[in-house]
């Protein structure tokens, strides 16, 4: 498959030129086509903001749903259809703030669904104010006196709930960003993919410069499978690691220990009522 | 002191603290009375508190069929210090207070504590006979036990209960509760034979009933849920739904659907979406505050026609209000829940067979019409126990309404009914592209305005065929009826019983019959609905309510004012009693008879 497979001409993008999301959008078309998704079997879910909009530029189903809660639908389209390929796409409001309590909880539910969080530091949908991971002396017409509450860590928030997959990428290199993202979708389990990127319009602080300036690649030999080192790495600030913090594959899915996939894998609209279970459990009650 | 109790439907309440196995006492009696071949009815009065305060259970046994409750109290069990005192407004000089001496001492001592006198005390050693058998835990199977005896029920069919019940717990628990329950017999047998306190009961049996169902609300609606084919069901416990959850969790093997208790009620509703637009029959269960909680969910389910079903079992507010009582406040809640104008529909059963084919339907209306529908039930409903003959499991027909998808598939295709055949993600070739904004046939987000009011015009087109598609209203009595007394939900029975006892003392005036109608489906109104009221000369509806919500409702699709209005909004249930008294003065019959000893809402509030 090619990356012009998840095009879809007709789409009415509501970026700004030079959006971070632009650049996320084209990697993960890219994502897709190298893993031979078919759009027919995906289905993208997202919320509100300027990230959840994403699902209307690329081929696939989707599910645009209520702020903040996109993770909510996810888990339950792919409990409903583990056949599926379920991608939540949100942003650092969306999903760390409004959605904050279905973030832990999604967490801990560990379904096989890869969670991207497009991560500016700001509130791009309603126009420049602070969002959850927004540093310290941001100045916003709401903030007016500076942020000075301390940011949301999601990546240290992750592994702390011992999250299976836990990345963080930077939408201004593809390259890489195509190599997390592909790692995440193939990862069985949850997993959650933190992507910096620049807000062009009102965030002025944290630029393409600024994030290429203070971001590297963890080391090749990282552990990603020790968790205390990861959350380590994770807490790091001032210069910020990329790439794959921590994985734990042992975990078992969501999806897997539902005892209605234990003998039959068999979507849930497949399944019909079974009159005569129907009548056994009334007639228990004579 | 001698009790002969020959009416043919007695009241039996047991009172005692949360903890305390008042509940396990109205399990196995409940289950061997029916079984025994008298009718029964039982419904509970709880505090929201996991020990201490005063619970208490009514278990009407009958020669013929009841379901509702009664304020009357024919036998009082008293399991605690506090019963008597709790239960004083009901106690009238007939009840036979029944208790352990030590807890019915204080009552005894200053009879003229209770506002009628009564002297029919009786004392049994509960709680030295617990003692004796290894604890107080075991004082509520011994109550069980004496009550038992009393109703002439077999002992191997208690003690057939009692092993069902507590195997789970061990040999040596189950060995003292069946000692227990023998402990019970003799005390009970002890009464029959006392020549100072003899107590005996005549009822009469029926074989028939033996082999009937006894249900909740709870139950009859659960199985109306798997019955309509729900799948997936996701949702936070609180009182009075959390049974239901249990009930559909404690089914999810057998029916193969996925219950997931969510970290809230906002992710329980937007998982049941996702689940439902993935082709899972989903639903939620919750009530009060927590179905506010999904308020934004209702109308995610409306913009983006995803079908739903709400169960809202309703208890009384504001936030939460009184969390163990019943109420009818939340109708206006459901009906105007969620941002903006679509359609939905709300079925409010009022008996146990309803119970079972609403939520059936509503399964598959919200399927048909791609929209919310709630089952609106109630603490009173959904915790009372009754026995029916049957249920009607052949007529239950799902209907599929999703489509196989083609590659140039439209979610929001205009169609001339509004309903645009539904696919599903995985199920054919096309793509579905759901979204919570305004979007154009695709699904895709749009601004564009000509689509925005073509999609309103949609949405709401829907409705003319779910008002074609309304129940009609159920009518108890003659058709020619000059006064008509109006219910919805949970009053059916108490209604209904009121009206009988008017008939059978003969207090019906010669000329002027008052039927009964009941709504069932309080949203949107069958047509029906405003020749019946237009038919009366005088209208009265009762609601468990301060506003009289339906009665509102009513007037918006009627343009009918109904004047009359008995409301009552304590927490607690309408009794036969106060309906039946509320009845006659809304017929202009001057009240003679015993009518109810308990106190009106009004003088409670």
């Amino acid at each position: 498959m090619k990356p012009r497979d998840f095009d879809l001409p007709d789409a009415d993008v509501a970026w700004c030129p030079g959006c971070g999301n632009l650049s996320i959008l084209r990697s993960l078309k890219a994502t897709l086509a190298e893993l031979e998704i078919q759009p027919e079997n995906l289905v993208f879910v997202s919320g509100i903001g300027q990230a959840g909009k994403l699902p209307h530029y690329i081929k696939g189903n989707v599910f645009n749903g209520l702020h903040g809660r996109s993770l909510s639908p996810a888990t339950a389209i792919k409990a409903a259809n583990p056949e599926l390929t379920v991608i939540d796409v949100s942003g650092d409001g969306c999903m760390y703030g409004e959605g904050g309590n279905h973030f832990m909880h999604t967490i801990r539910r560990n379904l096989d669904i890869t969670n991207l969080v497009h991560n500016n530091m700001v509130y791009g949908l309603t126009k420049g104010q602070a969002s959850p991971t927004s540093q310290r002396d941001f100045n916003t017409p709401l903030q007016v006196d500076g942020v000075f509450l301390e940011p949301f860590n999601p990546l240290a928030v992750a592994i702390a709930l011992d999250a299976s997959f836990v990345a963080r990428a930077f939408s201004g290199d593809r390259k890489q960003s195509i190599e997390i993202f592909k790692a995440a979708i193939k990862h069985k389990g949850y997993a959650l993919v933190d992507i910096f990127q620049p807000c062009v319009s009102f965030n002025k602080v944290n630029t393409r410069d600024w994030f290429r300036e203070h971001t590297y690649y963890l080391e090749d030999d990282h552990d990603s499978h020790d968790r205390n080192l990861a959350f380590q790495r994770a807490t790091e600030t001032g210069e910020y690691p990329l790439g794959i913090f921590y994985q734990n594959s042992d975990k078992s899915t969501f999806e897997e220990n539902l005892t209605v996939y234990q003998d039959e894998k068999t979507p849930l609209y497949q399944r019909k009522l079974d009159k005569d279970k129907l009548r056994a459990l009334v007639e228990s009650k004579r | 002191m001698s009790v002969f109790l020959k009416e043919e439907d007695i009241s039996i309440v047991l009172c005692g603290e949360a903890g305390q196995g008042i509940q396990t006492v109205e399990a196995v009696l409940a289950q061997a009375v029916k079984q025994t071949g008298y009718h029964i009815f039982s419904t509970k009065e709880y505090m929201s508190r996991v020990r201490g305060g005063e619970n208490s259970t009514q278990i009407r046994i009958s020669s013929d069929r009841v379901a509702s409750y009664v304020d009357r109290i024919d036998i009082l069990l008293a399991l605690s210090y506090g019963a008597i005192d709790h239960l004083k407004d009901r106690i009238s000089p007939k009840t036979v207070i029944i208790g352990d001496p030590e807890h019915i001492k204080s009552a005894r001592e200053s009879e003229n504590n209770l506002p009628t006198l009564n002297t029919n005390f009786i004392e049994i050693p509960l709680m030295e006979t617990a003692e004796d058998i290894g604890g107080l835990i075991y004082a509520n199977v011994i109550a069980a036990g004496a009550l038992s005896c009393l109703l002439d029920i077999p002992k191997e069919i208690f003690d057939g209960l009692i092993s069902d019940m507590f195997a789970r717990k061990g040999p040596e628990i189950l060995q003292n509760d069946l000692k227990a329950g023998e402990a019970g017999y003799t005390l009970g047998k002890g009464l029959m034979e006392s020549e100072e306190n003899q107590v005996k009961l005549s009822l009469e049996a029926h074989s028939t009933v033996r082999d009937e169902l006894l249900l909740s609300g709870t139950d009859a609606a659960g199985m109306g849920c798997l019955a309509g084919g729900c799948k997936f069901m996701s949702s936070y416990p609180m009182t009075p739904s959390t049974p239901l959850q249990a009930f559909l969790a404690g089914n999810a093997h057998d029916f193969e659907l996925v219950y997931e208790q969510a970290e809230d009620e906002i992710a329980a509703i937007n998982m049941a979406l996702g689940a439902s637009y993935a082709g899972a029959r989903s639903m939620v269960a919750t009530s009060g505050s927590g179905f506010a909680l999904m308020e934004e969910g209702v109308g995610l389910a409306g913009m983006t026609e995803t079908p739903v079903v709400i169960y809202l079992g309703q208890r009384p507010g504001p936030a939460v209000g009184l969390p163990t009582r019943t109420s009818q406040e939340d109708l206006n809640l459901a009906l105007y829940s969620g941002t903006g104008e679509f359609p939905r529909i709300i079925f409010a059963p009022g008996k146990l067979e309803d119970a079972f084919t609403l939520s059936q339907r509503a399964f598959n209306l919200a399927d048909k019409y791609q929209i919310p529908v709630f089952i609106l039930s109630d603490q009173y409903f959904a915790d009372c126990y009754y026995n029916i003959p049957s249920l009607p499991l052949e007529e239950v027909e799902n209907e599929d309404y999703l489509i196989k998808t083609t590659p140039n598939y439209r979610r929001y295709l205009i169609t001339q009914d509004g309903v645009t055949p539904r696919g599903i993600p995985g199920y054919g070739d096309g793509l579905v592209i759901l979204d919570s904004d305004e979007h154009d046939e695709e699904g895709h987000i749009t601004e564009n305005l000509e689509i925005r009011t073509q999609m309103v015009d949609k949405r709401l087109k829907k409705m003319e065929h779910i008002r074609k598609d309304a129940l009609t209203p159920e009518l108890v009595g003659s058709e020619d009826y000059e006064n008509l007394v109006l219910g919805w939900g949970s009053t059916y029975w108490p209604i209904r019983e009121a009206l009988e006892n008017i008939r059978k003392k003969g207090l019906n005036p010669d000329s002027g019959e008052t039927s009964f109608l009941h709504l069932k489906q309080v949203y949107p109104l069958h047509s029906s609905v405003t020749n019946y009221l237009e038919k009366a000369e005088d209208v009265i509806i009762l609601e468990n309510n301060a506003h009289g919500q339906m009665a509102n409702i009513i007037q918006l699709e009627t343009g009918l004012e109904i004047q009359e209005k008995y409301l009552k909004y304590n927490g607690m249930p309408f009794s036969v009693e106060e309906v039946e008294k509320r009845l006659l003065q809304f017929m202009g019959i001057e009240d003679s008879g015993p009518g109810g000893h308990g106190k009106t809402s009004g003088e409670v509030l």
